[in-house]
C-alpha cells in the first residue's frame, strides 16, 4: 500500500523531466517536482516508520534518499523561472535514479541492523546530502558551459532563449560546492572513525570517495574561475557517479 | 448610446515629413482634444490620433487637416465604436508600433488620457487600453528582448554579468551608437569609468557626462584590467586593440562590444579565455532574432487584445439595454409605491413590513429578466429585447 506512493512521485518527476523543455510548460514542470517530492517524502517517511532502525543504509535505499535530497536541493536552489534548463538537467537524472533505486529494492532492502542509527544518520545522511549538492553543482556547471559556448559562438538567439547570466551560474556552482564539502567531510570522518574501530582496510568506494573529497577540496582551495571551474565541478561529479553506481557493490556488499 | 470615433494618421501610411507636422506636444494635444469636447489626442512621433465621443469624426479630421496644412485624404483613417476601441487596445499593447511590443507607447497613451477630463465612454476605453497594455507585457514575452543595437549590447552584457550595478565600462570613441550603448549600460547601473577618444576635448566632454575619467587612446592597455565591459565605436581605419593587449591574468570575464566599421577590436580577442566579443554584425543578428521573437509573441498578444475587445463590445452592448432595465425597474417601483399608498388601517410597523416584503418580491421578480437582458445585450439581440420590454410594459426611457 505504502509502495503505491512511488508512482505519483515518479509521475511528478517524469513529467518535470519532459515539461522543463518548453518555457510554456515550465511552471507545470515545477509543480510536478513539488508534488513528486511531496509524494516521495511521504513514501520515505512511511518506510522509515515501518522500518526497524535507519532504513537507507542499503545501496538502493541510499540511492532513494539521494534522489530525494537532489530534488529537495533543486527545489531550494534552482527552482526559478530563469533556471528552467537546470530542471531539464536535474530531473531526468533524478527520475532515472529513482527508478534504478526502485528496481534495486528501494528503501529498507538489505538494511544494516549491525550499525547504530546515529552513525548511519551521520555517515549516510551527510555523504548523500553532499553528493546531492555536488549533483546540483554539476548541473549548474553544465549550464555554465552551454551558456559560455553560446556567447562564444555569438548565437543570435541568445537573448530569446535565455539562460541565467554566466557569473550567476559560476557563483552558484561555487557556493553549492563550498556548502556541500563540509557535509562530505563530516560524513567521511564518521565513516573513517568507524573503519578504525572495526580495523578493516578501505574498500574501493571509500577510497574513491576520498579522491572525490580531494577534488572538491582542491576546488574550494584553488577557487578556479570560468570554464575551468565548470570542468572541475563536472570532474568531481563524474567521480560521484562512479562512486554511487559502479563501486557501490564493494561498500554495500 | 454615445458613439466613439477615431481619426488619425500613423507610420503605416503617413510619411515622416507629414507626421512631424501633425505631431503635438502634450499640452498642445490636450488643448486640441478639449477644443473637440469629449476627446483624447494621442500624439507621438509615429502617430497622431483623435478619439472623440458623440460625433462621426468630421471635426477631428478637419482639425488635423488644418494642423497639417494640406489635405489628408488617403493617409487619414477613421474607425468607429468597437473597431476604434480595438485599435486603441492594439496601440497600447505595442502591436501597432514600428517595433512590435515597443514599451514607450503605453506611457504615452496614459499621458494622453490623463491630460484631459473624459466622459464615461472614453474613460472606460482608455482605462481598458492601459490594462490591455499591461496584460500583454506581463502575459507575453513581447517586450522582454531588446529591439535596437545599443539595448542589445547592454542586454548581452547583462547575460554575462547579471546585475550590471557597479560593473566598470571603458568607452572608446565618441560614436553615436557607442554613446547610446554606454547610456544603456549606465541605465542598468554600470559605471562608465573611462572614456578614450582621439580628440581629448570630446573624450573629456563625454567622460564628464557619464561621470568617468577621460584617458588617452595610447593608454587603453593600462585600464583593461580594471574594467568589465569595453564599448568601442571609433572612426579609426584599423584595429586599435589587439588580443595581445588584453591582460591574461584575469579572474572575471571581459565583454567587448565593437560597433565600429571598420572594426576597432582584434577578432582574436574572442578566442581568449573569459573574453566575449560582439561586433556590429553579431549585434544586428541578435536584434533581428529578438524582433522575430517579438513577432511570434505578437500572435499571442493579438489573442489577448481580441479577448479584451470582446469584453469591451459586451460592455458597450450592455449599455443599450441599461435604459430599458432602469425604466422597467422605475415603472415597477412606481406601481409598488402607488399600491402601498392606497393601504389604509395599517400601523406604521405593518407598513414598514409590507414595504420590505413588496420590495423583496419586486427584486426577485426583476432579477432574472435583468440578467437575461444583459446576457442578450452581450449577443446581437440586445436592441430587440430592449424594444420588446418597452413595448410589453409601455415603457419610456425618459421616464
Amino acid at each position: 500500500m505504502i509502495e503505491a506512493l512511488f508512482w505519483p512521485a515518479l509521475l511528478g518527476y517524469g513529467e518535470a523531466a519532459f515539461a522543463y523543455a518548453s518555457v510554456r510548460t515550465a511552471r507545470v514542470a515545477t509543480w510536478g517536482v513539488r508534488l513528486g517530492w511531496l509524494a516521495q517524502t511521504a513514501l520515505l517517511a512511511l518506510e522509515a516508520v515501518r522500518a526497524d532502525g535507519f532504513p537507507w543504509a542499503s545501496w538502493s535505499g541510499s540511492l532513494d534518499l539521494f534522489v530525494w535530497l537532489v530534488v529537495g536541493a533543486y527545489l531550494i536552489w534552482g527552482c526559478r523561472d530563469s533556471f528552467r534548463l537546470l530542471g531539464l538537467a536535474v530531473m531526468p537524472l533524478a527520475a532515472a535514479l529513482f527508478v534504478v533505486a526502485r528496481v534495486g529494492g528501494g528503501t529498507g532492502a538489505g538494511a544494516r541492523p549491525d550499525y547504530p542509527s546515529l552513525f548511519l544518520v551521520l555517515h549516510v545522511g551527510f555523504v548523500l546530502a553532499a553528493f546531492a549538492g555536488f549533483t546540483l553543482a554539476a548541473a549548474l556547471a553544465a549550464l555554465y558551459l552551454v551558456e559560455e559556448s553560446r556567447l562564444k559562438r555569438r548565437s543570435a538567439d541568445i537573448l530569446r532563449l535565455r539562460l541565467p547570466p554566466l557569473t550567476s551560474l559560476e557563483r552558484l556552482t561555487r557556493r553549492t560546492i563550498v556548502w556541500s564539502l563540509p557535509l562530505l567531510t563530516l560524513g567521511l570522518a564518521a565513516g573513517l572513525v568507524r573503519l578504525r574501530q572495526e580495523g578493516r582496510p578501505l574498500d574501493a568506494l571509500e577510497a574513491f570517495t576520498l579522491v572525490t573529497w580531494l577534488v572538491y577540496g582542491g576546488f574550494a582551495v584553488l577557487r578556479p574561475t570560468g570554464r575551468h571551474s565548470a570542468y572541475l565541478a563536472l570532474a568531481g561529479f563524474a567521480l560521484v557517479i562512479v562512486a554511487r553506481l559502479a563501486l557501490a557493490g564493494s561498500h554495500f556488499g | 448610446m454615445s458613439s466613439l470615433a477615431l481619426v488619425g494618421l500613423s507610420h503605416h501610411v503617413a510619411p515622416v515629413e507629414l507626421r512631424e507636422r501633425v505631431t503635438l506636444d502634450l499640452p498642445a494635444a490636450a488643448g486640441l482634444a478639449r477644443s473637440l469636447g469629449d476627446a483624447v489626442c494621442l500624439s507621438t512621433c509615429n502617430r497622431t490620433e483623435l478619439y472623440v465621443v458623440g460625433e462621426d469624426g468630421g471635426r477631428a479630421a478637419a482639425a488635423l487637416t488644418e494642423i497639417a496644412g494640406e489635405p489628408l485624404e488617403g493617409v487619414l483613417y477613421r474607425l468607429h465604436d468597437d473597431a476604434a476601441a480595438t485599435h486603441l487596445f492594439r496601440v497600447a499593447a505595442g502591436l501597432d508600433s514600428l517595433v512590435p511590443g515597443e514599451g514607450e507607447i503605453l506611457g504615452q497613451v496614459r499621458e494622453a488620457y490623463e491630460s484631459v477630463q473624459t466622459g464615461p465612454l472614453l474613460d472606460r476605453v482608455f482605462r481598458q487600453a492601459l490594462s490591455v497594455g499591461k496584460r500583454v507585457r506581463t502575459e507575453t514575452a513581447i517586450g522582454e528582448s531588446p529591439a535596437s543595437v545599443p539595448s542589445a549590447a547592454a542586454a548581452l552584457a547583462a547575460q554575462v554579468f547579471g546585475d550590471l550595478t557597479g560593473r566598470r565600462v571603458l568607452l572608446i570613441g565618441a560614436g553615436r551608437v557607442g554613446e547610446l550603448a554606454a547610456a544603456n549600460l549606465a541605465s542598468r547601473g554600470a559605471d562608465i569609468a573611462f572614456v578614450a577618444n582621439r580628440s581629448a576635448p570630446a573624450a573629456q566632454a563625454l567622460a564628464q557626462r557619464f561621470g568617468g575619467a577621460a584617458i588617452d587612446l595610447a593608454h587603453l592597455e593600462e585600464v583593461l584590467g580594471d574594467v568589465d565591459v569595453v564599448v568601442s565605436s571609433t572612426g579609426a581605419p584599423g584595429t586599435i586593440l589587439q588580443a595581445g593587449d588584453v591582460p591574461a591574468a584575469r579572474r572575471r570575464p571581459l565583454f567587448f562590444i565593437d560597433i565600429a566599421v571598420p572594426r576597432d577590436l582584434d577578432a582574436a580577442i574572442q578566442t581568449l579565455d573569459g573574453c566575449f566579443l560582439y561586433d556590429i554584425d553579431d549585434l544586428e543578428a541578435v536584434v533581428a532574432e529578438t524582433i522575430s521573437g517579438r513577432r511570434t509573441e505578437a500572435v499571442r498578444a493579438e489573442r489577448l487584445v481580441a479577448e479584451e475587445a470582446a469584453r469591451f463590445a459586451a460592455w458597450r452592448a450592455s449599455l443599450e439595454v441599461v435604459p430599458a432595465i432602469a425604466s422597467l425597474r422605475a415603472h415597477a417601483e412606481q406601481i409598488r409605491r402607488g399600491e402601498l399608498a392606497k393601504l389604509g388601517g395599517v400601523s406604521e410597523r405593518e407598513r414598514r413590513t409590507l414595504d420590505a416584503v413588496t420590495q423583496q418580491i419586486l427584486n426577485k421578480l426583476l432579477h432574472l429578466p435583468t440578467v437575461r437582458m444583459k446576457e442578450a445585450a452581450a449577443g446581437a439581440d440586445g436592441a430587440s429585447y430592449a424594444d420588446a420590454l418597452r413595448h410589453l410594459f409601455g415603457l419610456d426611457d425618459e421616464r
